[in-house]
C-alpha cells in the first residue's frame, strides 16, 4: 500500500457539476482574494496583514473568552447555514425538474451526496453551532458568572467543531462525500454497498464535532450547577438557563451512545467487523436504534434552548415575568426526560410488533403535552401584557404559527397505523423542517436579535429585520406545505425522478419557489448585518439594557466588558435585574473591587483540533503512519496542557476599577 | 475525598467543579460502555459458527486478570491515602505498583486477544467477536490511557512535589481507576461468566 494510502490524484476529479461549483468557489474565493491583496498593495501597507493576523490570532481564534467563542461558533454556522440552503436550493431544482423524460441537472450520484451533506450540516453544523454559540454568549451572564468551568476546554470543543467542519468542506474537494442521507444506515453504509471515502467522511466529521459538542455539554452542565452568583437557586435561574441546563443534561446523555455508534460503523469499515453488515452475524437494525436513540434526544437538544430564547423574549418584550415559571421548569424536565423514550417512532415500520409500537406512539404523543404546556405559558405571558412586536417577538408569533402545526403533524404521526402511510415520505420531510426551521432556526433567530446589542453594543437594523422574518415565514409555508400534500400522495423522500402521470410537477415547482422566497430571507439578513454596522452610530445601547430586560445580563454594559462582572451581582429572587431596577439599585454607587482571577489565552485548543482533524483525513483515506502521528500529538498536547499550573492570570482591582470608570461614565442608571 | 478537602486551606471552589465535572464524564463514559454492552448482548448468540464464549474463554485466566486489576485499585487508594499524609516517596511506591498490577493486566489481554487472533478468531469472524473485541478492548484502552496518566503524575509528583493541584489530579486519576475497575467486574460477569454458563 502507498504512503498515502488510497489518496490518489483520482480524489480530485470530479463530475462536471462539482467541477463548475468548484470553478466558482474558486474563483470567488480569488476575486476576494485580489481585491484584500490589491487594497493592501495600494496603501503599501503590507504590515497590515501580519499586525492583523497577529491581533485576530491574540484577540480571537487563542481566546478562551466564552463570548469570542460564541461569536465565532456562530459565525461559522452562518457560514455552513449559507452552504447548508445552497444544498436545498439544489434539491428543490432537481426535484422540480426531473420529472419523465427529463432528468434534471444534477447527476443521481452527486443528487445523493446533496441531500445527505444538506442533513449532516444543517443538524450537526448550522443547529449545534448556533446553539453552542448563544449558549456561550448568554450563560455565563445569566447566572452572573465570570466565565465557564473549563475555559480551556471550552475552546477545544469549539475547535474540534470546526476541525469537523473542515473535514465536511474539505469532501467537496478532496474525494466525495456520503451518498447515504444523513444517517447513513447500514447496510448500505458499509463497505460492501459504499466503497468509497463518502461514508467515512461523515463518520470522522461528525464524530470529531460531536466530541466536542460532548465535552461543550459537560462544560455547560458544571458551569451552571456549579457557578452562579450567590442567592440564585435552581429555582430563581432564568428560564434559558434552565433549558440550557436540560438541554445539556440530553447531550451527556445522548452524545455518548452517537460517538459508540460511529465509532462501530467504522469499526466495520476499517477493520472488516461485523457490527452492522448483513453477514456474518451483523444486525443492521441495532444501528438503527442506537442511532436514534441518540438521534431523538438530539432533536430535544436543539430545541431546548430555542424555548429557553422565547420565554426570555415573551417575558422582555412583553414587560412582564413569564407565565407558570414552576410548571415551564416541569415541563422541561418532562420532555428531558421523556425524550429518551420514544426513539422508536423512527422506525414503527421495522416490525417490532403491535405492542412496542403501541407503547413508544402513545409516549411520542404525550411528549406533546408539555410542549404544550409551554406554548400555553407563552400565550398567558402576553396576554394583558404591554407587547413590543420588535424582531424577535415577531420571530416567536411565527415560531408558534409553524411549531404548532409541526406538533399537529408530529402527534399525527406517532399514531403507528398513519405512520405506516407516510412514513419515508415528504410528508415526514415537512414535519421535521416545521420543527427545525419553525422552532430552533427561528428561536436561534430571535436569540440574535435579543442578544446582539448586548454583545457587540448596537441594536440590529428592525426593518430589514422585518423583512427578512416574512420571507422566512412565508418561503417556509410556500416550500413545505406543498411537501405535506406531496407525502399524502405517496411522494417518497430523497427521489432524483419520477414519472410525469403522478402529477407532483407543480407542487415540486412551488416548493422551490418558496426555497428562493427564504434565499430572499437569508439575503435580507445578510443586509440586515451590513447596514446595521455601518449605521451603528444610530442604534448604539448606550445603557445596555436596551429592551428594558428583566435577567442579570442586561446589568452589564454593552458590550460587555470580557470579564463580564466587575462585582458578582448577588440575586435574590426570579429576574433578578428586574427586582434591582425596581428597588432601585441596579448599580452600587461606591462598589468595593476586588482582585479576579481569568483564564490565560491559549492555542492549544486549536493545535489539538488540527491534529485531530488530520487524524481524521488519514483514517478516511487509510494514511495510518500519519493517523498514528495524529493522535500522538493530540496526546502530547493534553498532556502538555493538563500539566500546566500557570493557566491564569490576576487582574487587580485597580486595573478593574480603571476599566469600570470607562464604562460608568456611558451609564446613565447610575 | 471529603477528607482531601478539609485538610487543604482555603476553600478551593475550583477543584470541587473539576471534580464534580469528572464526575459528569465518568458518567458520559459509563453511557458510552452501556451502548457497547447493549450491541455485546444483542450480538452474544451471532456467532455465526459453533464457537461461542463457553469454548473460546479461559475462566481462570480471567480470573487472574481480575485480581490484578482489584488488586491495583486497592494499591491506588493507598497512594491516594499517603498523598493525604504528604508522604512523597510513598506515594510514588504505591504508583509504582499500580502501574505493574494494571500492565500487567493489560498484558494478559493482550495475550488474550493474540490467542484468539491467532487461533482464527479474529474481530472479523463473527459479530459475537466484534463485540466482545470492541467491549473488552474499549475498557483496555482506558486502562492503557490510566497507565499514560499514572507516569505522567509520577513525574509529576517527582518534580513538583504534592502541590494542590497535583493532588487534585491524583484525586481524578484513581475515581477513573476505580470506575475502570467497576466497568471490569461488569464485563468479567456479562461477558465471560455469562458466556461460560450460556455457552
Amino acid at each position: 500500500m502507498s504512503i498515502l494510502g488510497r489518496l490518489t490524484p483520482d480524489a480530485l476529479s470530479h463530475g462536471p457539476l462539482a467541477a463548475i461549483g468548484l470553478i466558482n468557489v474558486a474563483l470567488a474565493g480569488a476575486v476576494a482574494m485580489a481585491i484584500a491583496v490589491g487594497l493592501i498593495f495600494y496603501f503599501h501597507r503590507w504590515q497590515w496583514l501580519f499586525s492583523g493576523a497577529k491581533w485576530f490570532w491574540k484577540n480571537w481564534l487563542t481566546s478562551l473568552d466564552p463570548k469570542k467563542i460564541g461569536v465565532m461558533y456562530i459565525a461559522l454556522a452562518t457560514l455552513m447555514l449559507l452552504r447548508g440552503v445552497a444544498d436545498a436550493a439544489m434539491i428543490r431544482t432537481q426535484q422540480a425538474l426531473s420529472v419523465g423524460s427529463s432528468h434534471g441537472v444534477i447527476p443521481v450520484d452527486t443528487f445523493q451526496q446533496v441531500f445527505s451533506a444538506h442533513g449532516t450540516i444543517m443538524i450537526f453544523f448550522v443547529a449545534m453551532g448556533l446553539m453552542f454559540g448563544l449558549i456561550n454568549l448568554i450563560v455565563p451572564l445569566q447566572i452572573g458568572a465570570r466565565d465557564v468551568a473549563f475555559p480551556f476546554m471550552n475552546s477545544a470543543s469549539f475547535w474540534l467543531y470546526a476541525a469537523g467542519m473542515a473535514l465536511i468542506n474539505l469532501s467537496l474537494v478532496v474525494g466525495e462525500f456520503a451518498a447515504t442521507g444523513w444517517l447513513a444506515y447500514p447496510p448500505l453504509s458499509e463497505l460492501a454497498y459504499s466503497p468509497g471515502v463518502g461514508v467515512d467522511y461523515w463518520i470522522w466529521s461528525i464524530q470529531i464535532a460531536g466530541i466536542g459538542s460532548l465535552l461543550s455539554g459537560i462544560n455547560f452542565l458544571v458551569t451552571i450547577l456549579k457557578m452562579r452568583a450567590p442567592g440564585m437557586t435552581l429555582m430563581k435561574m432564568p428560564m434559558f438557563v434552565w433549558s440550557v441546563l436540560n438541554s445539556m443534561i440530553l447531550v451527556v446523555f445522548a452524545f455518548p451512545i452517537l460517538t459508540a455508534t460511529l465509532a462501530m460503523l467504522a469499526l466495520d469499515r476499517t477493520l472488516g467487523m461485523h457490527f452492522f453488515t448483513s453477514g456474518f452475524g451483523g444486525n443492521p437494525m441495532m444501528y438503527i436504534n442506537l442511532i436514534w436513540a441518540w438521534g431523538h434526544p438530539e432533536v430535544y437538544i436543539l430545541i431546548l434552548p430555542a424555548f429557553g430564547v422565547f420565554s426570555e423574549v415573551v417575558a422582555t418584550f412583553s414587560q412582564k415575568r413569564l407565565f407558570g415559571y414552576k410548571s415551564m421548569v416541569w415541563a422541561l424536565g418532562a420532555i428531558t426526560f421523556l425524550s429518551f423514550s420514544v426513539w422508536l417512532h423512527h422506525f414503527f415500520t421495522m416490525g417490532a410488533g403491535a405492542n412496542v409500537n403501541a407503547f413508544f406512539g402513545i409516549m411520542t404523543a404525550v411528549i406533546a403535552v408539555p410542549t404544550g404546556v409551554k406554548v400555553f405559558n407563552w400565550l398567558f405571558t402576553m396576554y394583558r401584557g404591554r407587547v413590543h412586536f420588535r424582531t424577535p417577538m415577531m420571530w416567536f408569533l411565527g415560531f408558534v404559527m409553524t411549531f404548532t402545526i409541526g406538533g399537529m403533524t408530529g402527534v399525527l404521526m406517532s399514531i403507528p397505523a398513519i405512520d405506516f402511510q407516510v412514513h419515508n415520505t415528504l410528508f415526514l420531510v415537512a414535519h421535521f423542517h416545521n420543527m427545525i426551521i419553525g422552532g430552533v432556526v427561528f428561536g436561534y433567530f430571535a436569540g440574535i436579535t435579543y442578544w446582539f446589542p448586548k454583545i457587540f453594543g448596537f441594536k440590529l437594523n428592525e426593518r430589514l429585520g422585518r423583512y427578512a422574518f416574512w420571507c422566512w415565514v412565508i418561503g417556509f409555508c410556500l416550500a413545505f406545505i406543498p411537501l405535506y400534500i406531496l407525502g399524502l400522495m405517496g411522494a417518497a423522500r430523497r427521489l432524483d425522478h419520477y414519472d410525469a402521470s403522478m402529477g407532483w410537477q407543480g407542487l415540486f415547482v412551488v416548493a422551490g419557489v418558496g426555497v428562493l422566497v427564504i434565499a430572499l430571507g437569508i439575503s435580507f439578513q445578510v443586509l440586515q448585518m451590513i447596514i446595521s454596522v455601518l449605521q451603528r452610530k444610530r442604534n448604539l445601547d448606550t445603557t445596555g439594557d436596551p429592551w428594558n430586560g428583566r435577567t442579570l445580563e442586561w446589568s452589564t454594559p454593552s458590550p460587555v466588558p470580557f470579564y463580564n462582572f466587575a462585582i458578582i451581582p448577588g440575586v435574590h429572587g426570579r429576574d433578578a435585574f428586574w427586582a434591582m431596577k425596581q428597588s432601585g439599585v441596579a448599580r452600587s454607587q461606591h462598589p468595593q473591587y476586588q482582585d479576579i482571577q481569568l483564564p490565560k489565552n491559549s492555542a492549544m485548543g486549536i493545535y489539538i483540533a488540527g491534529l485531530s482533524f488530520v487524524f481524521g483525513f488519514c483514517l478516511i483515506w487509510h494514511i495510518w503512519w500519519l493517523a498514528a502521528v495524529g493522535i500522538v500529538g493530540v496526546i502530547t498536547c493534553l498532556i502538555i496542557r493538563l500539566s500546566d499550573d500557570d493557566s491564569e492570570y490576576t487582574m487587580t482591582a485597580a486595573e478593574l476599577e480603571r476599566l469600570e470608570s470607562k464604562h460608568s461614565g456611558k451609564d446613565i442608571r447610575s | 475525598m471529603s477528607e482531601l478537602h478539609s485538610a487543604l486551606p482555603a476553600a478551593p471552589h475550583d477543584d470541587s467543579k473539576t471534580v464534580f465535572g469528572f464526575w459528569v464524564y465518568l458518567m458520559t463514559d459509563c453511557v458510552l460502555f452501556a451502548s457497547l454492552f447493549a450491541t455485546f448482548s444483542v450480538l452474544r448468540g451471532s456467532t455465526f459458527g459453533p464457537h461461542g464464549g463457553a469454548e473460546l474463554f479461559s475462566l481462570p485466566f480471567v480470573l487472574g486478570e481480575t485480581l490484578l486489576l482489584l488488586t491495583s485499585s486497592f494499591t491506588i487508594g493507598m497512594a491516594i491515602l499517603a498523598a493525604q499524609r504528604g508522604l512523597k516517596s510513598q506515594v510514588l511506591a504505591w504508583l509504582t505498583v499500580t502501574f505493574i498490577l494494571g500492565a500487567g493486566f493489560l498484558g494478559m489481554e493482550l495475550t488474550e486477544f493474540t490467542n484468539l487472533v491467532r487461533e482464527g478468531n479474529s474481530w472479523a469472524r463473527s459479530g459475537f467477536l466484534s463485540g466482545f473485541f470492541t467491549l473488552v478492548g474499549t475498557h483496555g484502552l482506558h486502562i492503557a490511557s490510566g497507565l499514560i496518566w499514572m507516569v505522567v503524575m509520577a513525574v509529576q509528583i517527582h518534580l513538583r512535589g504534592l502541590g494542590r493541584s497535583t493532588l487534585r489530579r491524583l484525586t481524578l486519576l484513581s475515581l477513573f481507576w476505580h470506575f475502570l475497575d467497576l466497568i471490569w467486574i461488569f464485563i468479567f460477569t456479562i461477558v465471560y461468566l455469562m458466556g461460560a454458563v450460556q455457552g
